[in-house]
């Protein structure tokens, strides 16, 4: 029968097998790790460093406690209710006096001013006479800018101390705290970020909706015509795909607009009025009709991989046991093609919240998308703060509608192509 | 016999070459490359034909032109960060100037000691005009936001005139073009509701101020079309697409002179700025000679053959003359003319720098509405 083996199997240089085969995998696998360790690399460089970088921007909040340390420590255990005693007001004199020569003060400025309009030129001008002032600080701070005799000002300062804020995110959601430091809605005339941000998913939705209406008897086209008519489709389908996307974007404003080729042709034929051509473009139905037709190879094609894989026989056999044609289409053929709708779907939603520049091109006002004022708070207003945030929110959305997705249909059923 | 020949020939070679080699050396150290930040279009070509040109002649520097000047701020805070600053010298507005000035990107600039004496003699801080120098800050040139019309679409004797008009739909239909920024229409709507020039800012600076504004605007906010890009106004204006644009002076005026369109400007409540240079912390010792040139009386005066921008020195008013292209006289054109300025605002670059962003996204929502 078996019996134990007296020893353990050996190479021929006496090392036990089972050790020689780990050091071998061993090695294959530090082998497979360098070889893709530029790609981990540069994942690492360009794409999780900048992430953990915005994530951390919109948080940071270096600028009162650095600028302003001897302040902020002064105003530690201040109740609020009063102004601050003598001590503060010189500690603050010292913070400008030294900031004034570093020339380092335009960040705090800046900080505070996002907080309270008027705090920008309140630092430039006390601190240009700060080293003209005589103690006691109190009183020759207020008479140069009594925005220092405001409570409000000192529960700022107070507050904005912390080095980290959550200010920006509020921001982003048209929230702010007020100087008591409850979170309350801005002004209405202020509102603009949460309207924007439920534009941008909601034109999504219905950009993705349209994908998927147009892109679904394409692809099954595709799928099911002979090789030869499908092959042109197919070119038909990837011609646009590899055309730049700005081309496809300003062709749509060569159509769409008011002059433009689509409302020449109505109103040669008389379907509307020269006087009441039909305004197409520069607003929401822009950005929708643009949008829908650059993003539609990206629901086509996992449709397309997906109804590929659907024998034509399951059809077949629906209709000989039975099923009306559009019934067995709702009962076998389109339950099957879920994971591609899915795939597509999920794929042209990310995309489209993301998208900025046929948004910003097409879009006029009412068509613009939160993108586009990522771009701005990070071009114009150089709020960057306030960029991170609002770009952070977006990318909470992507991975919750990832996780969604996940659960509903998994990953792992997607195929792209 | 032969060899040495050769050797010697081989050795002057050696020489002749190490004392070209050498000359090369010292020239291209003696030249540089300078990194010019600017607005690019019809400035940039002023810039280039004024200033770049002859100093190119006179040094042998190379000039390379980066048209970046819309987010210049923007660049310099990222160039800092990254600890790279590529650009020598920059094109900037003074409010802009301002920020990066206090955030320590720009140099502080002596400008009695860096700039050149007018021709008289005069001191740089007695020639320019004021506000034209800053901590951080040399101004080049005056330049004005207007509003100017499509003299076509408006019968010959019923010409629109004052700010006033621009928001009277019922006798002067159209659309209008508008910057997509407070800043300007704001001031105008104030000015258009009968509020003085002089309290226009500390009206701004109360609620009902900007609520009376944005009421001002309101009456003309289905009529507007608003732009962006500077070069958009004159094609909407050409295309008869808008009656009304506001727009920066010397682009109307290039569409009018080298394209002859039927434009006019409202000099009528001209909301006027400076434009100039600053420094990047760093790079003055670099471009500390050319900052003198290229600022000097003659140069700004030169200038002002391209485009129709008043030149920021006094001393440089008076040499003034004809347009280079089409030969007519420049003066007429200019912000700074008599008849032109009479009823002119500065704009208040501290007011934008503290109300800015407040003004912006109530402007963007009010946009949205």
């Amino acid at each position: 029968m078996s019996e134990p083996p007296a020893a353990p199997l050996t190479t021929a240089d006496g090392v036990p097998l089972k050790v020689s085969l780990r050091r071998t995998v061993r090695r294959s696998k530090i082998k497979a790790l360098l070889l893709v360790a530029p790609l981990l690399v540069f994942l690492f460089i360009a794409f999780l460093m900048p992430l953990f970088e915005m994530l951390w921007r919109s948080v940071d909040n270096p600028e009162v406690s650095t600028h302003l340390s001897r302040t902020v420590s002064a105003l530690e255990g201040w109740n609020g209710e009063s102004l601050p005693d003598e001590a503060v007001f010189a500690a603050l004199a010292e913070d400008l006096r030294e900031g004034q020569q570093e020339r380092n003060l335009g960040l705090l400025s800046s900080r505070l001013n996002y907080e309270k309009s008027g705090m920008r030129s309140t630092i430039s001008r006390t601190a240009r006479r700060v080293g003209t002032l005589e103690p006691p600080y109190r009183e020759s701070l207020i008479e140069v800018n009594d925005t220092w005799g405001e409570l409000d000002t000192w529960k700022l300062i107070q507050r904005e101390a912390s080095p980290y804020t959550v200010s920006y995110y509020l921001a982003a959601m048209d929230r702010q705290l007020s100087p008591d430091g409850e979170i309350v809605k801005v002004p209405e005339y202020m509102q603009i970020h949460a309207t924007l941000f439920w534009r941008t998913l909601w034109m999504s939705a219905v950009i993705t909706g349209l994908t998927l209406v147009l892109g679904f008897p394409v692809a099954f086209l595709l799928a099911n015509l002979p090789m030869r008519h499908s092959n042109l489709l197919m070119i038909l389908v990837l011609l646009p795909f590899w055309t730049s996307l700005l081309v496809r974007t300003t062709t749509w404003i060569a159509i769409l607009q008011s002059q433009g080729v689509l409302n020449d042709v109505m109103v040669a034929l008389g379907v509307i009025a020269d006087e009441a051509r039909w305004q197409m473009i520069h607003n929401k139905m822009g950005t929708i009709i643009a949008m829908t037709h650059i993003l539609l190879p990206f629901m086509i094609l996992p449709l397309y991989s997906v109804m590929k894989t659907i024998p034509p026989s399951y059809m077949r056999a629906a209709r000989s046991l039975g099923g009306k044609p559009f019934l067995s289409f709702r009962r076998v053929y389109f339950p099957l093609t879920i994971p591609g709708i899915a795939a597509g779907g999920i794929l042209v939603f990310i995309l489209s919240i993301g998208y900025y520049i046929t948004p910003a091109l097409v879009g006029g006002q009412s068509g613009r998308f939160i993108t586009n004022y990522i771009a701005y708070h990070m071009q114009t207003s150089l709020n960057w703060g306030l960029a991170a945030a609002i770009a952070s929110i977006l990318l909470f959305v992507v991975i919750i509608c990832y996780l969604v997705f996940n659960r509903l249909i998994g990953v792992d059923k997607v195929k792209l192509g | 016999m032969k060899t040495s020949i050769n050797n010697r020939i081989f050795k002057t070679g050696v020489a002749a070459l190490g004392v070209s080699a050498l000359a090369v050396a010292v020239s291209a150290h003696a030249q540089q490359t300078l990194n010019i930040v600017s607005w690019g279009g019809a400035y940039s070509m002023s810039q280039h034909e004024a200033y770049d040109k002859p100093w190119m002649e006179k040094t042998g520097d190379e000039i390379v032109n980066i048209d970046r000047s819309g987010n210049a701020l923007a660049g310099l805070r990222a160039q800092s960060q990254a600890g790279n600053v590529t650009w020598d010298l920059v094109d900037m507005l003074p409010a802009d100037a301002m920020i990066a000035c206090a955030e320590g990107l720009i140099e502080p600039l002596d400008h009695d000691e860096l700039l050149a004496d007018a021709p008289d003699g005069t001191p740089p801080s007695e020639d320019f005009v004021d506000g034209a120098l800053g901590d951080c800050f040399v101004a080049s040139i005056v330049y004005s936001n207007i509003v100017a019309f499509n003299s076509e679409m408006f019968p010959e004797d019923d010409q629109p005139s004052t700010i006033e008009d621009v928001f009277d739909l019922e006798n002067y239909p159209g659309k209008r073009a508008l910057l997509r920024k407070p800043i300007n229409n704001m001031e105008w709507a104030l000015i258009a509701d009968g509020v003085d020039r002089d309290e226009v800012y500390a009206m701004l600076e109360t609620e009902e101020g900007v609520q009376r504004a944005f009421a001002k605007l309101d009456t003309i906010k289905d009529e507007v079309i608003w732009w962006e890009e500077g070069a958009q106004p004159p094609q909407l204006l050409a295309d008869q697409e808008v009656a009304f644009a506001s727009a920066y002076n010397g682009r109307i005026f290039n569409a009018m002179v080298t394209e002859d369109q039927p434009f006019e400007i409202i000099w009528d409540a001209q909301v006027f700025e400076l434009d100039g240079w600053v420094v990047p912390t760093g790079k003055l010792d670099k471009v500390k000679d050319y900052l003198h040139f290229a600022t000097d009386t003659q140069r700004l005066a030169d200038q002002a053959q391209y485009i129709s921008y008043g030149p920021a020195r006094k001393s440089s008013s008076e040499l003034v003359s004809t347009h280079a292209e089409t030969g007519i006289e420049m003066t007429p054109h200019m912000p700074t003319y008599g008849p032109n300025f009479a009823t002119a605002l500065q704009k208040d670059d501290l007011f934008w720098a503290d109300y800015n962003d407040e003004l912006t996204q109530r402007f963007n929502a009010w946009l949205s509405q």
